[in-house]
Order: structure tokens, then sequence, then C-alpha cells
């Protein structure tokens, strides 16, 4: 009797297991990015390789130091804060200094994620507000942009104004100058030889990771297709000068950090909603904010405010769009 | 009526650590934010709150016989603006530069729910001279908590104290923003609570050792 006890295992589910963890997700989203950053040190040289290291370890450290001061456990190997620097190093601009970058890491990993509880808990994603807060508190060089002309051996580049810029200041017209015909202008757009954030020029590299985040079933369609959806059909509408239905979506889509920000932020799992039909809601509010802050604001992009500005809206959509509880009977209005 | 048994010491103290306006009651959060973007606001700021509030409490406590309970909260207000007025008309006129900026949120001093909250429990319950030592606490402990939030905010976001630069380089804008208010209350609460955990732990332990 006793020998046999052994035989049997009771445990809590889930009783099937896969080898997919936290920890797996965080490196595969960081290798699905690996192409385009490598495209972003082709094109930006030995600074894009400086400012992405600089958030990297810095992210990591702090994280590191903040959890060991609070005597918390330390999760620095499940990845979370390496993709954190990863994707703020991808967001910001190629020439900056070497502080802003450090600041805005630990203001992703200590403010926004651990002051929040930590991985899961955080309310907005951490990577985006890093940034938000970087725009805002040095705005100036924030929005230097480098052409990409430095193909890894140039030491300096040219400052430039990004696409959306150009489009947002001068028009369309000044933008097919600057790139010629219109389907050389979708082709430096499309392979991201072009004045940007580091990580979000290069859309077919970016697009690549992206199908194999699909694929393997890390991120599901409905937030990027909605986004992306949400755009082009606004910039269709709204994007021509005077009349309606004249505008091209097609710079909409492969400008700014779109794609970077559908596929790889927008997806956030803590800080997008859970529910397919939510997704979808948040997918079409983001694009929505998104061409109202291109249109009609202030700055030339809006990927970063609309994602955060849903991330807000993330756990009120959940609630909206939950589903009813089958054989449960709906308390009656009194 | 409860009568306070504290001795006056003890109830400027309270209003200054214990019940601190801002970091412990988390009330009038409003002028902590709008006004503490350098230190010569808050200064400003805090001093017209001290006057205020003693001046209120001291006054609610001398006619606290006559007030009829019903129609306490207008007699209140009368009092709380009356003082508000003054402090606003004499800053109009000493200390026009700076009531430039922060005028309006000296007017909105009448507002606050701390100088309301005091004479509505404190000072119409209790003599004279606990009354007063209750308001001069509770407005030096608001006065305290501008000087430390707009201190951080002017060095931070403008590397500079009292208008004079200090600390060369590109500053934190972000921090002489309304959203850096919100990070500057929002750390200063979280690390005055950490140390007041801090010390009460340090508190038992002495105590369970004794």
């Amino acid at each position: 009797m006793e020998a046999k006890r052994d035989q049997f295992i009771v445990s809590v589910s889930p009783h099937v297991r896969d080898e997919e963890s936290v920890r797996h997700i965080m490196w595969s989203v960081s290798a699905a990015l690996f192409p385009a950053l490598l495209a972003s040190f082709w094109f930006f040289g030995p600074k894009a390789i400086f400012v992405t290291a600089l958030c990297i370890i810095s992210s990591v450290l702090s994280e590191y130091i903040f959890q060991k001061a609070l005597n918390r456990k330390i999760t620095i190997n499940d990845g979370s804060a390496f993709l954190t620097g990863l994707l703020l190093g991808m967001n910001l601009p190629p020439s900056l200094p070497f502080y802003v970058p450090i600041v805005g890491s630990v203001m992703a990993v200590v403010i926004v994620k651990q002051l929040f509880g930590g991985l899961g808990y955080n309310i907005f994603n951490p990577a985006l507000l890093g940034r938000a807060f970087l725009l805002i508190t040095w705005p100036k060089a924030m929005t230097i942009w480098s052409a990409p002309t430095a193909k890894l051996t140039g030491l300096d580049a040219v400052t430039t104004a990004t696409p959306l810029g150009i489009l947002k200041e001068e028009g369309v017209g000044k933008l097919m100058e600057e790139f010629g015909t219109k389907s050389d202008l979708y082709m430096s757009l499309l392979t991201g030889e072009r004045a940007g954030s580091l990580g979000e020029t290069s859309a077919i590299l970016l697009l690549l990771g992206a199908a194999y985040l699909l694929y393997k079933k890390y991120i599901t369609w409905h937030i990027p297709l909605s986004f992306l959806a949400t755009v082009g059909v606004l910039a269709w509408v709204f994007g021509g000068k005077g009349t309606l239905f004249t505008g091209d979506p097609v710079v909409h889509l492969l400008s700014g950090g779109l794609i970077l920000g559908a596929f790889f932020m927008a997806t956030d799992y803590v800080t997008c909603p859970t529910i397919r039909k939510g997704q979808i809601i948040f997918g079409i509010g983001c694009g929505a904010l998104t061409m109202l802050i291109r249109l009609k604001g202030g700055f030339p992009e809006g990927v970063m405010f609309a994602i955060l500005l849903m991330n807000c809206f993330a756990p009120l959509i959940d609630r909206g769009v939950k589903p009813d509880l089958f054989g449960a009977v709906k308390e009656k209005k009194k | 009526m409860a009568h306070t048994d504290k001795s006056n010491w003890e109830l400027i103290k309270n209003g200054m650590f214990s019940e601190n306006t801002i970091f412990r009651m988390a009330i009038s959060l409003c002028p902590s934010i709008a006004v503490t973007n350098s230190l010569k606001n808050g200064f400003f700021m805090g001093v017209a709150v001290i006057f205020v509030q003693t001046m209120v409490n001291l006054t609610v406590s001398l006619i606290r016989n006559f007030i009829n309970p019903k129609i306490r909260i207008p007699i209140f207000m009368l009092i709380i603006a009356g003082y508000v007025s003054l402090i606003d008309m004499s800053m109009a006129a000493f200390a026009r530069p700076v009531y430039k900026q922060i005028g309006l949120y000296i007017q909105l001093i009448v507002a606050f729910a701390s100088i309301f909250a005091r004479a509505e429990v404190f000072a119409v319950k209790n003599k004279i001279v606990p009354s007063v030592a209750d308001g001069f606490g509770m407005g030096v402990g608001f006065f305290l908590a501008m000087i430390v939030i707009s201190f951080f905010r002017e060095l931070l976001g403008k590397g500079a104290l009292w208008g004079i630069p200090i600390v060369p380089g590109h500053p934190l804008l972000i921090m002489i923003l309304p959203a850096g208010g919100f990070f500057a209350v929002g750390l200063l609460m979280g690390f005055f609570n950490w140390m007041d955990m801090k010390l009460t732990a340090r508190k038992a332990a002495q105590g369970t050792t004794r």
C-alpha cells in the first residue's frame, strides 16, 4: 500500500504543460525584433548600437538594483527588462546624449513597471511611457533625426526630418521631392532607408518579425489588423488636401512607428484587453487616436500617445465586452 | 463636545507630521501640483495657508459658542473668505510678481479641504489656544510639504532654486510641467510612507525588547 501511493500524482490544473513561459515569449519577441535592429545599425551606424546597448544595460541593471533593494525576487532572467530596454532603444532617435537613454530606461523599469508591482501589474507599456517621458523632458534632443547614411562605416550622419515630419510641415509635394517618384518613396519606407527612430524604419524586417510572432501564436491578428486598418482608412479618407478620399494610406501605414507599435507594443499582454472583441476595439481606438494626432495634433507622430491612451482604457474595454456567464441569471434592474 | 487633551506642542507636531495635509491626509492636492513649480511660489503659497489656517481656527474658536450648528458651514465659509481676501489683497500689493503667477490659487484657498476640515473637526469644539496651535501646525505642515515638493521640482526641472541657476546642463523639463507635479508628489508621498513604516517598525522592535 505504501509503495503504491507514489504512483498517483495529484496536482492542481493545468495538467498539460508546454515549454512556453514568460521567459520563452520575451526572448522570442526580442529575437523577432532582431532583424530590424540589425538594419538600424546598418542605416544609422555605431551611434545606434550605442543607444540600444545603453537602453538594454540600464533597463536590466535598474531592475536588478530595484529588486535587490526591496528584497524582491530578482527576475532579470525572464527577459522582460531586456525587452523593455530593446523596445525603448528602438523607439529613440539615433543621436542622443548618453544620459537620455539611461533616464528613459530607469523611468520605464522602475516607475512604470516595478512601482506598480512588477511584470503583469503595469498599467502602461513601460518602453512607451519611458519614451513619452523623454519626449516631454528633452523635446529638442528627442526630435533630432539622422539621415540613414551611416552604413556602418560613416561616423556622423546628416540631420533631417522624418517623412511624417515633412508631411506635416510641408505637405506631400515636398515629400515627393525628397524621395523622387512614388515607388521610390514606398521602397525607402519599406526597406527603412529613411529618418526616424532607430528600429521603426525598416517596415519589411519588422513585418518579418511580426510574421514569426503570429506564426508562433504569441500575438494574434486582432490588435495589429484593426489598428492598421483604421489608420489606413482614416488616412485615405482624411489624409488628402482639402477634399476627402484623396489621402495616401500607404505612406501613413509604412511611416512613423506604426508597424513597430501595432505589432510589438500595442500587443503587449499586460496592457491590452484580453478578450478578442475588446482587442479589436482597442486596435480601432489606437488607430483613430494615431490619425487624429498625425493629422490634427501638434506632434507629427501619434502612435506612442495613442497606445498609451488606449492602455488606460484596456480594463474598461475588458469589462464592457465581458461575455455573459453560461447559465447565470441576469440581475433584474430595479 | 470633545475637548482635546493633547498639549499645544503635540498639536503642532500632529499637523506637521502625523496628519500632514498633503503627504498623510492627501487633501488639498490641487495647489501642491499647480503652484510648486518653483520654490518661491511654493513658499508664498505656504505662508498664505499658514496665515489663513491659523486665523480661521482662532476666529472660529472665538465665536464657537455663538455659532448655530445648523448654519455653521456658511459661517465658516464667510470667515475663510474674509481672511483669504485679506491675504489675496496684501500679496497683490506687496508681492506683485509672485501674485501674478499664483494669484488664482491664493483665491482658491477658500475652497481648501484642509482649512474647512480643521474648523469643522477641531476649532469649533476647542478652546482658543489649542485651536491656534492646531491651525498653525496644520499650516506649517502644508508649508513644509510645499517647500519640499517645490524644492525638488525647481531643482530638477529648471536646475535652479529661488530663480537662481545652480545646476548647469539640460534639466528635466517635465518636472515643472503638471505631469512632473504628479511624479514629485507621488514619489515623495511614497518615500514618507516608507520612512513612517521603518520608524514604526523600529519603535515596535524597541517595545518588545524592553
